[in-house]
């Protein structure tokens, strides 16, 4: 997988927080949640990142190039990271892709 | 980088007693349907005694301070109290994810557009079965399966997250397959297929409701085939029948650790059978507030940690992970809330369970003793 995600592939992925599911920054906790039915997920620093920048326009090569430019890290790399995270969530129906 | 491995769902295992994830806000004990395995208690709130409007806005403000997540309206019918969409909103604006526990029974379709419009998050419609004799029968209440119908082509309409609640039992376990066809054609993103627990109505009922073993263990294939079939599409949660297991369940993920259960007249409990533990005594929400009462109530931390626990749980080396399965079934079963949960294989009680419930599973099947007002 690492190795064979180009701009092609995921420029036309356009990800989306469902109706149902919401990114949530709890105050006496001083922490961010991923929120949907019966579920609640702690994202670490990264994840909550790449969910920050999910808007249902910008598309997965737009945040991979958001990300990669914001931390000076490797495009190839951040770009297989990333989708492996949008597919495991996408797979609990916790985004749309 | 992450993955989705390290977003492990939160435990409570943290320094200190962390806040509660949710608070079950039983709005009412009213319902159209007489489910004979209702979670309410056998002693039915009335009307005349409910919260009123202030007091649940009040507590939704202290709950959303305390580091409460998910709200869950349920009861009863939440949706036949006539402030529950003003409810939601403010449930909403406080910051927390909305959940309704509804039947689908007995309202208006104007309500679910209101508690739509309100912010609603999710709606979780209860089916008590695929056809409709079986679920007119098991709700007491001729029509349901068509109300139930209409109510989620409203839901689809709206555009709601949705997810499908299955009661399953001797008498409709044989349906999972078909409750998983009925979710995806409502296009549910969730089924919840839940064993009766066997507490108040359930354990007045449980020799109408005890499946087989043979039937428990077809169910858990079944499960199984549909998850591999709806992968991606449908997130499939199963709450297991634990009688004939081997280990008992990690009953509300432990006591006083992740959930508080707000009555229609306000007492708190850690869980909603909790009243049926003697010897306890529960605050209410007019008296008290939520976090003195999750951080310092008697009843929140009569079964909090490890060190109530007797043999054979207190050396035990799934404490931690069991608790020693539900304080409430110890009680029903053992006739002591701190004694092994009977379900659990290392009960001396044990085998005596699982043999009770092999005769009763194998019993001519009788007429339900539906829920009411009057009691048992």
């Amino acid at each position: 997988m690492t190795a064979g995600i180009t701009t092609t592939d995921v420029a036309g992925i356009v990800p989306v927080l469902p109706r149902g599911v919401r990114l949530h920054f709890d105050e006496s906790r001083r922490q961010w949640f991923l929120l949907g039915p019966e579920r609640v997920f702690e994202p670490d620093e990264m994840a909550v990142e790449i969910l920050q920048r999910i808007d249902g326009v910008r598309s997965v090569e737009a945040i991979v190039q958001d990300l990669a430019m914001t931390f000076e890290a490797d495009r190839d790399e951040i770009a297989a990271d990333v989708m492996a995270f949008l597919r495991g969530l996408a797979d609990q129906r916790m985004i749309d892709l | 980088m992450s993955d989705v491995e390290t977003l492990s769902q939160t435990t409570p295992a943290r320094l200190g007693l962390p806040p509660p994830m949710g608070l079950l806000a039983e709005l009412t004990h009213r319902c159209s349907l007489r489910c004979p395995y209702c979670s309410n208690p056998l002693e039915l709130d009335r009307r005349s005694a409910e919260l009123v409007t202030a007091d649940w806005k009040r507590l939704i403000n202290e709950a959303a301070a305390l580091g409460v997540l998910h709200i869950y309206f349920s009861g009863g019918e939440p949706m036949l109290r006539r402030d529950i969409a003003e409810l939601v909103a403010h449930a909403h604006d406080a910051g927390l994810y909305t959940n309704m526990i509804t039947s689908g029974v007995g309202f208006q379709p104007a309500v679910l557009d209101a508690v739509t419009e309100a912010g609603l998050d999710h709606i979780q419609l209860s089916m008590q079965a695929v056809d409709a004799g079986t679920c007119d029968r098991v709700a007491g209440y001729a029509g349901a399966w068509e109300r139930k119908h209409e109510a989620a082509a409203a839901v689809a309409r709206l555009g709601l997250r949705l997810t499908v609640n299955a009661v399953v039992h001797r008498e409709n376990v044989d349906q999972i397959p078909a409750f998983v066809e009925l979710a995806e054609e409502w296009g549910a993103a969730r089924i919840e297929i839940a064993h009766v627990q066997y507490y108040g109505w359930g354990l007045v009922n449980r020799a109408r409701l005890m499946p087989t073993r043979r039937q428990v263990e077809t169910a858990m294939a079944d499960v199984e085939a549909a998850r591999s079939r709806t992968a991606g599409r449908l997130v499939i949660d199963c709450v297991l029948p634990d009688y004939y297991a081997r280990y008992p369940k990690a009953c509300m993920g432990g006591w006083g650790a992740r959930l508080m259960n707000i009555t229609p007249t306000g007492r708190a409990l850690p869980c909603h059978a909790a009243e049926t533990i003697a010897g306890l005594v529960f605050d209410n929400v007019r008296d008290a507030s939520l976090s003195e009462i999750w951080y310092r109530g008697a009843a929140f931390n009569a079964f909090r940690g490890t060190d109530w626990m007797q043999e054979p749980c207190r050396s035990c080396a799934r404490k931690e992970l069991d608790f020693g399965g539900c304080r409430c079934q110890a009680m029903a079963l053992a006739g002591d809330a701190s004694a092994t949960d009977p379900a659990c294989s290392l009960s001396p009680l044990h085998r005596e369970i699982v043999a009770l419930a092999e005769a009763e599973a194998a019993s001519e099947r009788s007429d339900f003793i539906y829920r009411s007002y009057q009691g048992v």
